[in-house]
């Protein structure tokens, strides 16, 4: 292509780097002109309108210096057309004038009023994108557009969902923020902590998309996990005494830094102790246990994302699995049961437990969830039992729980899995 | 993807116990504080002059140690930097916004992706990405459910 045709070779590579462009700079833009509008879905489309207007003339006149100005001051010129039409057919005019007054107010260096405020705006609009009042599946599309900086169909192919899907969601949600005049600001007291673990949620929620790819899957589906870590980095210098930002993110960098270890070749995930331990990446291990001290640095009281953190840093620190420090996941574990009180937690408890203190102390806590109704189709509770009994000499029990997993599970590879471990039961000479 | 930003030696970097000038030690804070608020940047260091490295010269089963300085400032690195971007476009937008470390002579910056596992990892074709897509969209609850 670039031999034969130089111009369109050309063409193409400034359409990348205006891309590009509009990645590092598209959530400021966005932010700035919210905060000039009161109103983030006119913001986005200004923005974007400016984006076209770059796509179509920068080819002429090359990247501009301050790139981020140029869009800003853009789309900045075309709210101010936008209200001038307005307010000649619909808008009330001493509205019209408040708004176009607040827009002098910031004209004179609109450079040195984004630098001032930008921090303050990124944040504002990291909040209402994870407002609570929007569905999580839209918080989630909303939060990639706006501050991700990604196309509708970026996010379309990484959530596996048509794209008509992900364009009607950000509508909507721009729709209800307006409808509901959402304002744009930083929660502040008690309300701060509820909006931030909305947040929270949606970044590890898009993490967690990313996560669940497979190798074989679209490269926009594992590339999630990067936005969802990226999302969070920003998070972190806005917020940095925060210190439940800090611990998601010392908990996405360590289980990303397994992510080249936890698919074979063929594709098939390996679980955690099987797991070829030297593949882990190092630097994301390391930017993971630095984010757990900096999250501790703050204050000692540890929340629900911080201790798991600190559990898959137990993990991440042991060469070996049998180097694990099971005592201290075992107290990590009960903090977080303590604090977000679930079966599954406490099931993985039990599991620490049995490793610390041998199986029968793990299976007093397993018998004691035998009963929860929301476990009675969990196959990892019989699997769980399975395996302690079988470390107890309890082979024919054992037996039993580990056929009982296996009709319970719908992965085949686990099925089988479970089944081999049960036919061991049978033969072992040690059955009693 | 990562990318490894390369900074390549100067005359005045491989000069032996050289610190850079404070005026710009300031200007690449600001630059690299930047870079951490954007989320881009993993990791970063900056090297000693060549002369108190060395070289491992490799020739079928010998090893031969060749120590520092190395002339050649140009073909040397300074330091280098680790960038978590989505493309190669963006990881250059990045580093042309950095300050000249050498304000009187030339040098250069290269940058080189890091290989991921995606690197080896079969990609589907459009095809098949479509009929995930409209298995996706049969399950109801996609996301709302996590």
């Amino acid at each position: 292509m670039s031999a034969a045709d130089p111009h369109h070779a050309t063409h193409h590579a400034l359409h990348r780097t205006i891309e590009a462009v509009w990645r590092i700079e598209s959530a400021r833009v966005i932010a700035g002109l919210t905060r000039l509008t009161r109103d983030v879905g006119l913001a986005e489309d200004l923005a974007q309108e400016a984006l076209v207007a770059a796509l179509e003339q920068w080819p002429q006149s090359g990247v501009p210096d301050n790139p981020a100005a140029w869009l800003t001051a853009t789309a900045k010129r075309r709210a101010i057309d936008l209200f001038r039409r307005n307010a000649v057919a619909k808008r009330k005019h001493e509205e019209l004038a408040h708004e176009l007054e607040a827009f002098e107010q910031t004209s004179p260096d609109l450079d040195t009023a984004l630098d001032n405020t930008i921090g303050d705006d990124l944040l504002r609009l990291v909040f209402i994108a994870s407002h609570p009042m929007l569905p999580t599946e839209s918080r989630a599309a909303l939060t990639l557009r706006l501050l991700g900086g990604l196309t509708t169909d970026e996010i379309a192919r990484a959530f596996l969902t048509p794209e008509p899907t992900i364009a009607q969601r950000i509508v909507r949600a721009k729709r209800t923020l307006a409808d509901k005049h959402i304002p744009f600001e930083v929660p502040r007291g008690p309300e701060l902590a509820e909006r931030l673990s909305s947040v929270l949620e949606v970044i590890y929620l898009i993490f967690n998309e990313g996560y669940s790819a497979t190798a074989g899957d679209d490269l926009m589906r594992p590339t999630l996990c990067e936005d969802a870590l990226r999302l969070g980095r920003i998070l972190a210098e806005l917020t940095p005494t925060e210190p439940e930002v800090h611990g998601l993110i010392a908990l996405m960098e360590i289980q990303a830094s397994r992510t080249r270890a936890r698919v074979n070749s063929t594709g098939e995930p390996v679980l955690l102790f099987d797991q070829d331990r030297t593949q882990w990446d190092q630097l994301l291990i390391h930017r993971g246990l630095t984010a757990i001290e900096r999250a501790l640095r703050i204050n000692s009281s540890r929340g629900p994302y911080l201790l798991q953190a600190e559990i898959a840093a137990c993990h991440a620190r042991a060469r070996t699995p049998s180097e694990t420090d099971w005592p201290r996941i075992v107290i990590l574990y009960t903090e977080l049961a303590q604090l977000t009180p679930s079966p599954v937690i406490e099931l993985n408890r039990a599991v620490a437990v049995s490793m610390a203190h041998g199986p029968q102390a793990g299976l007093t806590l397993v018998d004691a969830l035998a009963s929860e109704p929301s476990l009675a189709r969990y196959h990892l509770l019989p699997s769980v039992r399975a395996d302690l009994l079988y470390k107890l000499g309890r082979h024919a029990e054992a037996r039993t729980e580990f056929e009982r997993a296996a009709a319970l599970t719908r992965n085949t590879r686990e099925r089988d899995l479970l089944l081999t471990r049960a036919a061991s039961c049978e033969t072992d000479p040690t059955d009693p | 993807m990562r990318f490894m930003v390369i900074v390549k030696a100067t005359p005045e970097s491989e000069k032996e116990g050289a610190l850079p000038d404070p005026q710009l030690l300031i200007e690449m804070g600001k630059y690299n504080e930047e870079l951490v608020k954007a989320g881009v940047l993993l990791a970063l260091d900056g090297l000693h002059p060549s002369s108190k490295g060395a070289r491992v010269k490799f020739s079928g089963e010998s090893r031969t140690v060749v120590d520092g300085p190395f002339t050649e400032a140009k073909e040397l690195i300074a330091g280098f930097s680790i960038l978590q971007v989505k493309s190669l476009e963006e990881a250059i937008e990045w580093v042309k916004r950095g300050p000249n470390c050498s304000p009187g002579g030339d040098y250069e910056v290269e940058i080189r992706q890091i290989f991921e596992m995606e690197d080896f990892a079969p990609i589907l074709s459009e095809e098949e990405i479509q009929h995930k897509v409209k298995r996706r969209a049969e399950l109801p609850n996609q996301t709302a459910s996590k």
